[in-house]
C-alpha cells in the first residue's frame, strides 16, 4: 500500500489523475477502521492532511465556509461553534476527544454513513459541498449530494474541498440518541433549525441518507404561527409527521420501531427547546 | 516514666496503600504486556477460523497459502502431535477441527499458518481451501434440554444438569411471587489483547512461552499433552497481562503458537486482535432462570423453586462449575430452609462460554434480587427491610446444605450501605454529562425521572466441589536481600504489591525483589475465583514467616541470644532487652531459602440432590444504586453506587477500592449496555465500536465502605475482593429503573426500547 501525501490541492488532483482507484483519507475514522477490520485493502491511498487550503475555515457575514479537512475538534468550541451552535453540539458527539481530534467533515461526507454525525446538521441547514474535480469547480446542495447508504455524487476524481453553510439568526440544534452517554454510533439523530416563518429538520441514523422531514417541515409552517409558541397538538403531530418521514431498519444496534419512536420524542423536544 | 507506642502502619506493609511495584511503568507506558513481546528472528502467527457455526469438515487444502513466498508453516490437526483435544474440566475442544468431524461455532480454529509478516499471513489464511458441509445449528439451549438425537458432539448435549432438592419439600408461603430472568452474553473485554511468544529449544526437544494468562501451571500441563511433550520440556513465562476476568482460563492461542514455533524452529508470536479476541476466548454464559420465591406474611423467605439454564455454548470449558456456583447460591445472602432447584449447563452451536468474574453467581443474582423486590412489594415493605428480614447470619445454611460458617456480616453491608450518603437530588447545573444521554443532549431536567434500587450478594471464594485447590511460594534471605517467588498470574489485581507487603511486614524489610513469575517453581492455582489474597498470599505468608523464623534462630545461635526472646518489630530484630538490630544488618552473612505450600480445608462434591459442603468460604455485598432515566427515551444515567462490603481486613485500601469501582463499572455495563449479540450462531458485534463498554461519562460515582470483621478461616484474615463488586451492583441498577419506569425489565442488559416502547 502506498500512501501519498500531497501539499496542494492541485497536486492532489494530479495524483488522483494519475491513479484514478486512490483511495482518500481525510482523518481515518472511517477508512483506518476498514482497514484494521480487513475489509479493505486499497493499493494506494492519498492523504488529505496536510494540505493547509483544506484546514481553514471562514466564518463571513453571511455564509461559513469548512475546509474539508478541518477537525471536529475545531468545531466544538471557537467561531465556528458560535455561528453553527447545532454543528458544535453534533461535533461534540463525535466519538472521542482522539477522534474528533482526526475525524473531519470531509472525511464524513467522503464516507456518507446515514449515521454521520455532522451530516444532519448540513441536511437541514441546506449546506452547499464545494468539490474540485479534473472538470472544474462544482456547488453541489448537501440534499443532492447523498445519494444512498455510503453513496455520494462525487465523479471520479473530485475531491470535497469544502463546505459552506449559511448563516441567519434562526434558532439550530442537535440531538442524538446512541446506547451510551457518549462515544457510540448514532441509532437516531435530529437537527431542528426554526425562524419566526419556517422550520427545518434533518433526520439521521434511521434511513439510506440522510432525510429532510419535508411533509412535516411544510405542515408545521401552515399548521400556526411559528413567531409564537408552537401548541401542544400541533406539536405532537409534528413530531409524528417527522416520525413518519423516517425509513428506519432492524439491525444489532436498534429496532426500527425505537429508531422511528426516538425520531418522535427528538422532533418534539427540539421544538420545544427552540422555545426555551 | 511512660513510653508512647506508635501504632503508626509503616508505609508499604500491610494495611497500607502501598505502591504497586508496576504502577509507574503502567502509568507512564513502557510496561511490557504480552502484545509487546518480540524476538530476532520471530515469525508471525495466525488462525484461520470457522465462518460456520456447525458444518462438516469435508477438506483442508493449505497448498496454494504454502506456496506464498514468506509463508514458513500451514498446521492443522493432522501436525497436532500429541492429545487432540483441551479443555479446562472435559478435553473436548479440538487444538484444530479434523476433516470429518464438525465444526462448533463462529471462529472455531481450523488451521494456522506463520510467515515473516502479518500482512503474509493474512494472505496465506485466504489462500487455505476449507470445503464444509454446513448444517443446521443447534442455538436454542431447550432444544438440548428437551432431548434431540442430534449430537452436536459425541461427549453429547448436556455439560451438567444438577438438582438441588433441600429441606421440607411441603412448605409453601401464604406469599408466592415468580419471574423468568434473562441474562445476555457479556464479554470480559480485557483491554490487553491475547498474545503469546514461543521460543523453541535449540534441538527442538522443548518450548518456551511467554504468555498472558491466569494459571501458569495449568496451561502448561493442557499444552504439554497436545504437543505431546512432557511437561518439564514446556516452560511458561508470564507475559504482560492487561487484564483478565476469566478470559484467560481457557487455552487460546498457547497450543497454537507452541506448534508453530516447534514446526519452524523459530520464535513465533501471535496476537490476536479485537475482533479474533471475541471469538477467540469464552464469554459470561447466558442465561434464563424462572424463580418462585414462598414466603411469610411479613416476608421471611420459606422456599425458594428455581429452573436454570446456562448455554454453554460449543465446548465445555467451565460451565459445570458455573452452574454449581451459580445454583448453589441461588437464594442469595438470604435464611431460607427449604429449596427445589433444576438446572441444566447445555451445549449448542454459539459462542463457547466459560469464566468470567462472578462466575455464574452473576445470573443468579440477577434472578434473587429482581424477586426480592417483587417480594418487597408483594409484601408492602420497602427493598432494604425485606433484605434486612431475611439477611444471612454465620451458621445459616446454604440450600446445598452447606453451613456458612464464615464471617456473614449481611445486615452490617445492608445497613452501612443505607448509612452512605445519597446524591443530591437534582444537580444544580444542567451540564449534560450528567443527564441521561450525555452529549447526544437528548434530554433535559425535566425530562428525567429517579429511582434508588438495591442489592444484595453472596459469593463463594475459591475453587470447589473437592479441587485441590493449592498455591506455592518461595522466600529467600540472601545476605539481608529479600525475594519471594510464585507463580501467581499477576492480571492487574496487584498480587505483586501484596506479596511486598506481605514480606515487609513478616521480615522488617523495606525492599523485597520479586523473582521472575514463571513454572520454575510450584503452581499457584489460578488468578480466579477471588482466591489469590487467601491462598497465594497464605502461600508468601508461610514461607516468609518460615524464613523468619529460620533468620531468629540462626541469629540467636550466632550471637548468642535466647531464641524465645527474639522477635522483629519494626525494622529491628530485639530481644526486648539490650540487643536491637536491624534486620538487614542482622541477616549479612545468612542466607535462609523457604518454600511453602498453602492449602485450604478440602470441599466436597454435590450429589443428586445437590447438597454437599461443596465451597470453602463465603464474601457479602451490598450495593445500593441511584439512577437518573428518561423515561420516553429510555436512555439511563446511573448517578450513583453506594457499597458496603465485607472484605475480613483491608490489606491495600486504595487496591481494594480499585477493586470495587472497576466491579462496578462492569457490573453495569450488564446493567444497561454490555451484551454480544448472537444471532443463529452468529457475533453480531465482534468490535469495540458496537460491543459497548462504560465511558467515564456512564462510570457513576462510587461511595464504599468497607466491612472488617478479620476471618479467622482465612491467612492473613482478609477475603477476596475481587468478584463480589460486580454482583449484585447489576440487580441493583435495574431495580432502580424499574422503581423509576414501573416496568419488569426481566432481561440485562437493558435496552432503551425496553424502557420505553
Amino acid at each position: 500500500m502506498s500512501v501519498l501525501v500531497p501539499r496542494s490541492l492541485s497536486e492532489a488532483l494530479d495524483l488522483l489523475r494519475s491513479d484514478p482507484s486512490a483511495t482518500l483519507l481525510a482523518g481515518g475514522t472511517d477508512l483506518m477502521v476498514e482497514i484494521n477490520l480487513h475489509d479493505r485493502r486499497p493499493r494506494s491511498v492519498v492523504s488529505l492532511s496536510r494540505i493547509d487550503e483544506l484546514k481553514t475555515f471562514h466564518v463571513g457575514d453571511d455564509v461559513v465556509t469548512i475546509g474539508a479537512a478541518v477537525p471536529y475538534a475545531d468545531m466544538e468550541h471557537g467561531p465556528l461553534a458560535e455561528a453553527l451552535p447545532a454543528l458544535a453540539q453534533a461535533a461534540r458527539t463525535v466519538g472521542s476527544p482522539q477522534i474528533r481530534a482526526a475525524g473531519t467533515l470531509g472525511g464524513n461526507l467522503g464516507t456518507c454513513s446515514p449515521a454521520g454525525d455532522g451530516l444532519p446538521v448540513l441536511a437541514a441547514l441546506d449546506a452547499v459541498v464545494h468539490v474540485v474535480g479534473p472538470d472544474g469547480d462544482r456547488h453541489i446542495p448537501f440534499n443532492d449530494f447523498m445519494v444512498g447508504v455510503k453513496r455520494n455524487s462525487l465523479a471520479g476524481g473530485e475531491i470535497i474541498r469544502s463546505v459552506s453553510i449559511p448563516r441567519s439568526d434562526c434558532w439550530q440544534g442537535y440531538a442524538k440518541v446512541g446506547s451510551r452517554n457518549a462515544m457510540v454510533i448514532a441509532t437516531a439523530s435530529l437537527c431542528l433549525s426554526r425562524s419566526s416563518s419556517s422550520v427545518t429538520v434533518a433526520l439521521g441514523a434511521v434511513g439510506p441518507t440522510i432525510i429532510r422531514a419535508i411533509d412535516a417541515e411544510s405542515w408545521l409552517a401552515d399548521a400556526c404561527d411559528l413567531s409564537l409558541k408552537v401548541p401542544s397538538d400541533v406539536a405532537s403531530e409534528f413530531a409524528d409527521r417527522v416520525a413518519a418521514s423516517a425509513r428506519p431498519i432492524d439491525d444489532h444496534r436498534s429496532t426500527a420501531a425505537y429508531r422511528r419512536h426516538a425520531v418522535r420524542v427528538l422532533a418534539r423536544r427540539l421544538l420545544e427547546r427552540s422555545e426555551s | 516514666m511512660t513510653t508512647a507506642v506508635s501504632t503508626r502502619l509503616r508505609q508499604g506493609t500491610l494495611g497500607t496503600s502501598a505502591v504497586r511495584p508496576d504502577a509507574n511503568a503502567k502509568v507512564s507506558g513502557s510496561f511490557a504486556f504480552s502484545s509487546d513481546m518480540w524476538a530476532d528472528g520471530m515469525l508471525w502467527g495466525a488462525t484461520l477460523r470457522s465462518p460456520h457455526p456447525r458444518a462438516r469438515v469435508v477438506s483442508i487444502d493449505v497448498s496454494a497459502a504454502l506456496a506464498i513466498d514468506g509463508v514458513s508453516c500451514v498446521i492443522t490437526a493432522d501436525d497436532v502431535p500429541g492429545q487432540l483435544t483441551y479443555g479446562l474440566i472435559a478435553q473436548d475442544q479440538p487444538v484444530f477441527a479434523r476433516i470429518g468431524d464438525e465444526v462448533r461455532y463462529v471462529g472455531e480454529p481450523v488451521a494456522a499458518v506463520a510467515a515473516d509478516h502479518p500482512e503474509t499471513c493474512r494472505r496465506a489464511l485466504a489462500a487455505i481451501r476449507v470445503d464444509y458441509e454446513v448444517l443446521d445449528p443447534i442455538t436454542d439451549p431447550e432444544v438440548c434440554i428437551a432431548g434431540t438425537e442430534d449430537l452436536l458432539h459425541p461427549d453429547g448435549n448436556i455439560f451438567r444438569e444438577q438438582r438441588v432438592v433441600h429441606g421440607d419439600q411441603s412448605i409453601t408461603g401464604e406469599v408466592v411471587v415468580e419471574g423468568t430472568y434473562v441474562i445476555g452474553m457479556q464479554d470480559q473485554a480485557f483491554l490487553g489483547l491475547e498474545a503469546a511468544l514461543a521460543l523453541p529449544d535449540h534441538d527442538g526437544s522443548g518450548v518456551e512461552l511467554y504468555i498472558a494468562t491466569q494459571w501458569l501451571h495449568e496451561d502448561r500441563k493442557q499444552i504439554a499433552a497436545c504437543l505431546g511433550l512432557p511437561e518439564e520440556k514446556v516452560r511458561l513465562v508470564l507475559g504482560g497481562v492487561g487484564g483478565a476476568f476469566g478470559a484467560r482460563e481457557d487455552i487460546s492461542l498457547q497450543v497454537h503458537t507452541c506448534l508453530l514455533a516447534l514446526r519452524t524452529g523459530r520464535p513465533v508470536r501471535i496476537a490476536y486482535d479485537r475482533e479474533e479476541s471475541f471469538y477467540g476466548h469464552v464469554h459470561r454464559h447466558p442465561a434464563s432462570i424462572w424463580m418462585r420465591h414462598h414466603a411469610d406474611r411479613d416476608g421471611r423467605i420459606r422456599r425458594v423453586e428455581a429452573r436454570v439454564v446456562f448455554d454453554g455454548g460449543a465446548y465445555c470449558s467451565t460451565s459445570p462449575a458455573v452452574l454449581v456456583n451459580g445454583i448453589s447460591q441461588i437464594q442469595g445472602p438470604y435464611k431460607c430452609p427449604s429449596a427445589l432447584v433444576e438446572s441444566w449447563a447445555v451445549r449448542t452451536n454459539n459462542p463457547p462460554c466459560g469464566a468470567m468474574r462472578g462466575f455464574g453467581v452473576v445470573q443468579a443474582c440477577f434472578a434473587h434480587e429482581s424477586q426480592m423486590d417483587k417480594l418487597a412489594a408483594a409484601i408492602g415493605v420497602d427493598p432494604v427491610e425485606i433484605r434486612l428480614r431475611n439477611a444471612m447470619e454465620t451458621g445459616d445454611v446454604l440450600v446445598t446444605g452447606q453451613i456458612v460458617d464464615d464471617v456473614a456480616p449481611v445486615e452490617r453491608c445492608i445497613r452501612e450501605t443505607a448509612a452512605l450518603p445519597m446524591p443530591p437530588l437534582s444537580p444544580d447545573s444542567d451540564d449534560y454529562r450528567d443527564i441521561p444521554g450525555g452529549s447526544g443532549l437528548t434530554a433535559d431536567r425535566r425530562h428525567i425521572r429517579r429511582g434508588v434500587g438495591w442489592g444484595v450478594s453472596i459469593k463463594n471464594l475459591m475453587y470447589s466441589e473437592g479441587f485441590d485447590d493449592y498455591s506455592t511460594a518461595r522466600c529467600r534471605m540472601d545476605d539481608g536481600v529479600v525475594t519471594v517467588k510464585f507463580a501467581t498470574a499477576e492480571v492487574g489485581q496487584g498480587f505483586v504489591m501484596l506479596a511486598q507487603q506481605i514480606a515487609r511486614s513478616v521480615l522488617g524489610v523495606d525492599e523485597v525483589l520479586l523473582d521472575t513469575i514463571d513454572t520454575q517453581i510450584g503452581s499457584a492455582g489460578s488468578t480466579s475465583a477471588s482466591r489469590q489474597t487467601w491462598m497465594s498470599g497464605g502461600a508468601v505468608d508461610a514461607a516468609c514467616r518460615a524464613v523468619r523464623e529460620r533468620l531468629l534462630d540462626l541469629v540467636a545461635d550466632r550471637d548468642g541470644l535466647d531464641r524465645s526472646s527474639l522477635t522483629i518489630d519494626d525494622l529491628d530484630i530485639t530481644d526486648g532487652l539490650s540487643y536491637r538490630r536491624s534486620v538487614v544488618d542482622a541477616a549479612r552473612g545468612l542466607r535462609i531459602d523457604e518454600t511453602a505450600e498453602y492449602r485450604h480445608p478440602p470441599t466436597e462434591d454435590l450429589d443428586q440432590n445437590g447438597q454437599g459442603n461443596c465451597h470453602v468460604a463465603f464474601a457479602f455485598v451490598a450495593h445500593r444504586a441511584v439512577v437518573d432515566v428518561d423515561v420516553d427515551l429510555g436512555l439511563v444515567k446511573v448517578v450513583q453506587v453506594a457499597t458496603a462490603q465485607d472484605v475480613g481486613r483491608v490489606l491495600n485500601p486504595l487496591s481494594c477500592v480499585g477493586q470495587v469501582e472497576g466491579g462496578i463499572a462492569q457490573g453495569l455495563g450488564l446493567a444497561v449496555m454490555e451484551e454480544i449479540v448472537v444471532a443463529d450462531g452468529l457475533v453480531r458485534n465482534p468490535s469495540f465500536t458496537d460491543y459497548l463498554l462504560p465511558t467515564f461519562l456512564d462510570a457513576p460515582e462510587v461511595v464504599a465502605t468497607f466491612i472488617e470483621e478479620f476471618e479467622p478461616k482465612s491467612p492473613l484474615g482478609a477475603k477476596g475482593v475481587g468478584e463480589p463488586p460486580c454482583i449484585s451492583v447489576t440487580p441493583a441498577i435495574v431495580n432502580a429503573i424499574r422503581q423509576a419506569t414501573g416496568r419488569d425489565l426481566p432481561r440485562v442488559p437493558v435496552r432503551p426500547s425496553d424502557i420505553c416502547l
